[in-house]
């Protein structure tokens, strides 16, 4: 497959947010894709609000067989989520279960007005009711089990898809 | 021989002692405590790791700091807690260790928190469930006797680390009663496991292990040689319990000697901070000026240990 161009999904995304957030709208990025997007996506909207972050490790469904993630990072939501509009941002939406993780964790921060979910990439297979609100790209074939698709960033800063085989 | 901390894939199994613990696995543990210590900030402050898991917490001694702080992590994971109340149980009734332990694997216990005043009993229980194929099941030392306190040596890491960030260019000084305590001891494993260059014990001999340099440290008979320069004072706590015969001539005596006093703490670089595992005698080991004063990390120690705990627990529970 073509591997997309992660600028420009970036851009497409800004876009597509732009008429439906505010200042006070405040960006989560999830670990550690949606952290590089969602600072992106906070200089690009001018948001004022400060960025939050979330390592959905302790909130896993899968912690019992997988184990603990060898080095969590710290989750980081530096504003009151209690009547917050909030947008979670991953570069890449699968299963649905990472996004449920952290919309549980969220929750443990306070009650939030409004929680959306923004990514550059969606590539379909999900396995509980969950989908995007903002999305720059839907993929029309499905990628193999064993595949990933995933954002890496740069020294200088400069983001890009990759096509990980497992 | 296989490390019995250590399932076949090298994870942590039980957390019985820091001696031999591979230094990946302490340093696991401590950037595991790391975000853990974020919770406090928390409206609701609670991780669903360990959901639906039963940890006992069997002290057969007492202790109030080290049992409420496993108690509250346990329970910030999510976990099921039953305090033991040992002294006034079957125990006294004439029932066997490993007999309470398969009783309470009968009540589907995942994890087993154990303090006992025997050297070795946790290693026994984790001994009798590895024999008795209950893998499932882990063991946490919480003390045993003169031997291990593992949970105090790591949060006593996770402060230094904290605090000094490095560990490789450190001078420590562990000081008092080392013959009796079994934090002495996990605190010297850890440390010469971290690659801390110079550990030294300051003490009276006669609270000191007659082979103490074997065990990688630097004997210093005063405090005025032992605290030179040093970047952490770890004071201990004098054992009065664990003691018998005449050891010591007096506490009054011994805060003259050994006791932390500003004077003293003069010795060490300005920087340094003063540790204690609590509960402390003061004016016996520690001044209260020092025990109060701005170098003294002794309370933020306590917070840590919830992280730590948490960060152990969770790793065991994971599997």
């Amino acid at each position: 497959m073509q591997i997309p161009d992660a600028e420009q999904l970036i851009a497409q995304l800004a876009a597509a947010m732009r008429p439906h957030v505010t200042p006070d709208t405040a960006l989560v990025g999830i670990h550690t894709g949606g952290v590089w997007l969602a600072q992106r996506l906070h200089a690009l909207l001018g948001l004022s609000q400060p960025l939050g972050s979330i390592d959905v490790s302790f909130y896993r469904d899968d912690y019992g067989a997988k184990g603990l993630h060898p080095q969590p990072q710290k989750s980081e939501i530096p504003f009151d989520v209690e009547g917050a509009h909030i947008v979670i941002v991953d570069d890449v939406l699968y299963t649905g279960r990472t996004t449920r993780a952290a919309l549980n964790e969220l929750f443990d921060y306070g009650r939030p007005a409004r929680v959306d979910l923004a990514v550059l990439i969606d590539r379909g297979g999900r396995e509980l009711p969950i989908s995007a609100r903002f999305c720059a790209l839907t993929l029309g074939e499905a990628l193999s089990a064993g595949q990933n698709l995933q954002l890496e960033r740069d020294d200088s800063g400069a983001l890009t898809m990759r096509l990980i085989h497992a | 021989m296989r490390n019995p901390q250590l399932n076949k894939h090298g994870e942590l199994q039980h957390l019985l002692t820091l001696d031999g613990l591979p230094r990946s696995i302490i340093t696991q543990i401590l950037d595991t405590a790391a975000p853990f210590t974020e919770m406090a900030e928390r409206e609701v402050k609670k991780l669903p790791l360990l959901r639906g898991k039963s940890v006992f917490n069997l002290f057969f001694e007492n202790s109030t700091r080290t049992r409420t702080t496993f108690e509250i992590a346990a329970k910030r994971l999510s976990a099921d807690v039953i305090n033991l109340n040992v002294s006034t149980s079957s125990t006294k009734k004439g029932e066997t260790l490993l007999d309470t332990v398969d009783n309470l694997c009968a009540m589907q216990a995942d994890m087993f928190v154990v303090r006992h005043e025997s050297s070795g009993a946790p290693h026994l229980i984790a001994q009798h469930l590895e024999n008795t194929g209950r893998d499932h099941i882990h063991v946490v030392n919480a003390g045993d006797g003169r031997h291990a306190h593992p949970t105090q040596g790591l949060l006593d890491m996770y402060t230094i680390r904290h605090y000094k960030k490095e560990f490789h260019n450190l001078t420590v000084a562990i000081v008092g009663d080392v013959l009796h305590s079994r934090v002495a001891r996990s605190q010297i494993a850890a440390l010469t496991t971290l690659g801390v260059p110079e550990v030294r014990v300051i003490g009276p001999k006669t609270l000191l292990p007659t082979d103490v340099e074997k065990m990688g440290v630097r004997y210093c008979p005063t405090m005025e040689e032992g605290l030179k320069d040093v970047d952490v004072v770890m004071m201990l706590r004098l054992q009065n319990e664990r003691m018998n015969g005449a050891l010591l001539p007096s506490p009054q005596e011994f805060f003259k000697v050994w006791g932390l006093t500003a004077e003293k703490l003069a010795r060490a670089k300005p920087d340094a901070i003063v540790m204690h595992p609590g509960p402390m005698n003061r004016g016996v080991e520690i001044d209260s000026a020092v025990a109060d004063g701005s170098q003294a990390v002794i309370l933020p120690q306590v917070t840590f240990g919830i992280a730590v705990r948490m960060a152990v627990m969770s790793m065991l529970g994971s599997h």
